[in-house]
């Protein structure tokens, strides 16, 4: 199964021939990613990377019966090109882009949630289901297939968690990059709601950041709802109130969004605390031998 | 981005809301021809004198004045020009004040909070406002959570007439000041809108005894993001406000935060930035710095991060680390090298690439004579900060 992406992915690039997009889609390719074309306005009926090239969504929909897209547009561009994803009917939306306006992504929110289509973004490292698809910037060589779900608010953390776990010998059933903006498609509760339904998955791996309460809205799902067990690190425990960690998302305000508040939350919730970065992996690794 | 109380009302009243009058000054004899001209304008014979800095809590660290004359204007301009203005939200050194306004000062009859953010729960713009004005909103949110009213905006249908009547109403306003504070409202809603606002807060706002709707007090934060389409607005971003440090590592593209900790830090990525001043807390040490080199870790960066981390005296030991995805740890190696190099440095300097090509970066960095720690685990980086710093 794993969840969002998978082989039966029809994968549609927005922003396909500029520099990222061309780069990235090698890369996705070169791993096995069901990758059926893509969107750049303008150059339609052309062929890039071998694949066709389509002035809009919707005709990429209706040629190649894509049901997954990743946009690689500039930021002034992006919403936009997220709500032409949604309104041509495709269901699963990732937005790589950096530095989309707060403003712009308010009603794109709304849209993308009355369409019924998951948005996971922007400004995060995509979706990579090992072993099927890799959609998104993520390097392919840390992954491995096993039963372990990761989520995370960042990049190349992400990347350090997975790659503790698969040097622990233990795979991923897919790994999804939530992003760190203040406005994100979604949340870590509705990916812990699908690694909750999602038979491939035994345990997960949720990696937090200070600023928000993501991850204290996380907390009461896993009390209430999360059978299988979940490890957490929350980055940012010596970071500053007031001051704005890089992500556009990571600050603590008015006292609240802390990493300690986080912690406490998710720990009486019986989340698996990890309070060393570099024990994630080994971690999860002694409770899994154990049960 | 954040910009000055003067640079937020003028930005204000562009839209309409009604703010107190007032002109900003750089020196005391600009501050007398401020107050001069109020005077003219308003007839105004009684002024205040507020530093201009980034930070709030001005009144409480001394930063804001009354003045009953044109020469008590010049005396007060002249003490609180050049003075190094401690708030509760600057650093302990404070910051230097480089301008003034000269307001009008309003005969006050009631105070109120009004403000305007993104409520992230939501995904929503939310209005914000209590009678409790004057007030950090944090203490009331704390204190009497019942005293805040909120009003969220659909983004399909906008601020409507009715949540602006029902914040005013909730507010106690009546009469002709009743249909002044619902202007306001709009207005500011607008403002926030049009300009991009990730902030904008009036506190207080105030019911005056002559019954105007007036922002005596106006703070705006800029979503930083957006400002590509407000040219006019990102001309107003003041570097003197800012850390020189952290100036100069934006000019380089290079995330930078000043800490007051001892391992210097440079990483490619914020969250695991984070997560390396975390493991360098763990390791004994205390982070001196938020450094995130982003996905372009050259030689160029490299430099520019090293000469930014050296020139904080506080930093004992420097700590690199890198997950290459895109970026490959050779080269990276490449990078640190020469920049090593190229800023003579001598303070103990631990290496620890990981991902893409991360051997070949290793070797590279063992084999170029550079004293130099290199790690591929990240624990292992983390020992050795913890024995550089007892060694």
């Amino acid at each position: 199964m794993a969840i969002l992406v998978d082989k039966n992915t029809r994968l549609v690039v927005q922003g396909f021939t500029g520099k990222e997009g061309s780069f990235h889609s090698e890369q996705m390719m070169e791993y096995g990613t069901p990758l059926v074309g893509g969107v750049t306005p303008g150059k339609g009926g052309q062929s890039h990377l071998k694949r066709p090239v389509f002035d809009t969504v919707a005709d990429a929909v209706r040629e190649e019966g894509a049901n997954a897209s990743v946009i690689f547009v500039p930021p002034p561009f992006a919403a936009d090109a997220v709500l032409e994803a949604a309104e041509a009917g495709i269901k699963t939306i990732i937005c790589i882009t950096e530095g989309i306006p707060v403003r712009d992504m308010i009603p794109v929110y709304q849209y993308v949630k009355s369409k019924g289509a998951a948005l996971v973004g922007p400004n995060c490292p995509g979706v990579l289901t090992p072993g099927q698809a890799k959609v998104g910037i993520m390097p392919a060589m840390i992954f491995s297939e096993g039963p372990v779900g990761v989520v995370s608010r960042s990049g190349t953390l992400t990347y350090e968690a997975v790659d503790q776990l698969t040097r622990q010998g233990l795979g991923q059933s897919t790994a999804v990059g939530i992003g760190g903006d203040p406005i994100i498609g979604s949340r870590f509760i509705d990916v812990l709601k699908l690694y909750q339904a999602d038979d491939e998955t035994e345990a997960v791996v949720m990696i937090g950041e200070i600023g928000g309460t993501a991850e204290e809205e996380a907390a009461e799902y896993i009390r209430d709802h999360m059978s299988k067990p979940v490890f957490v690190f929350i980055a940012g425990q010596t970071a500053p109130p007031g001051r704005r960690m890089g992500h556009a998302g990571a600050i603590i305000s008015g006292g609240k969004g802390t990493a300690e508040d986080k912690f406490a939350a998710l720990e009486e919730a019986g989340a698996v605390i990890v309070k060393n970065p570099a024990a994630i992996g080994e971690t999860v690794k002694s409770h899994l031998s154990v049960a | 981005m954040k910009v000055h109380e003067y640079q937020a009302k003028d930005i204000l009243a562009k839209y309409g809301v009604a703010v107190q009058r007032g002109v900003v000054a750089t020196t005391a004899d600009e501050a007398v021809r401020a107050a001069e001209s109020l005077n003219k304008e308003t007839g105004t014979d009684l002024f205040v004198v507020k530093a201009q800095i980034h930070a709030g809590g001005r009144g409480k660290g001394g930063g804001v004045k009354l003045a009953k004359s044109f020469d008590d204007v010049r005396e007060k301009a002249d003490a609180i020009l050049g003075m190094m203005l401690k708030t509760p939200q600057t650093g302990p050194e404070g910051q230097k004040v480089r301008s003034v306004l000269i307001a009008d000062a309003v005969d006050i009859a009631k105070e109120f909070y009004l403000g305007i953010t993104l409520d992230r729960g939501r995904n929503q713009t939310v209005i914000m406002a209590s009678t409790e004005g004057g007030v950090e909103i944090e203490t009331v949110a704390e204190e009497s959570p019942e005293l805040i009213l909120k009003e969220w905006v659909d983004p399909v249908i906008g601020l409507q007439g009715f949540q602006a009547r029902r914040l005013a109403f909730g507010l106690g306003f009546e009469g002709d000041a009743f249909k002044k504070a619902v202007r306001f409202i709009l207005a500011l809603h607008r403002a926030y809108e049009e300009s991009d606002c990730s902030i904008a807060e009036i506190n207080p706002l105030t019911l005056t005894e002559q019954g105007d709707v007036l922002a005596i007090d106006a703070k705006i934060n800029l979503d930083d993001n957006a400002l590509y389409r407000h040219k006019d607005l990102a001309q107003l971003r003041d570097v003197n406000e800012e850390d020189p440090l952290e100036v100069e590592a934006a000019e380089h593209h290079l995330n930078y935060v000043k800490l007051d900790g001892n391992v210097g830090c440079m990483v490619n990525g914020a969250g695991l930035a984070m997560a390396t001043m975390d493991i360098i807390k763990l390791a004994g040490g205390e982070p001196a710095n938020f450094l995130d080199v982003g996905g372009g870790a050259n030689p160029a960066t490299v430099e520019a991060g090293f000469r930014i981390i050296l020139k904080d005296p506080e930093v004992k030991a420097i700590l690199v680390n890198i997950f290459g995805g895109i970026v490959r740890c050779d080269r990276v190696a490449k990078g640190v090298v020469e920049a090593a190099g190229k800023v003579d440095m001598k303070l103990p300097l631990i290496v620890r690439l990981q991902g893409t090509n991360a051997e070949e970066g290793k070797a590279i960095l063992d084999e170029s004579g550079l004293e130099v720690q290199t790690a591929i685990l990240f624990q292992e980086a983390a020992d050795k900060v913890q024995s550089a710093l007892e060694g």
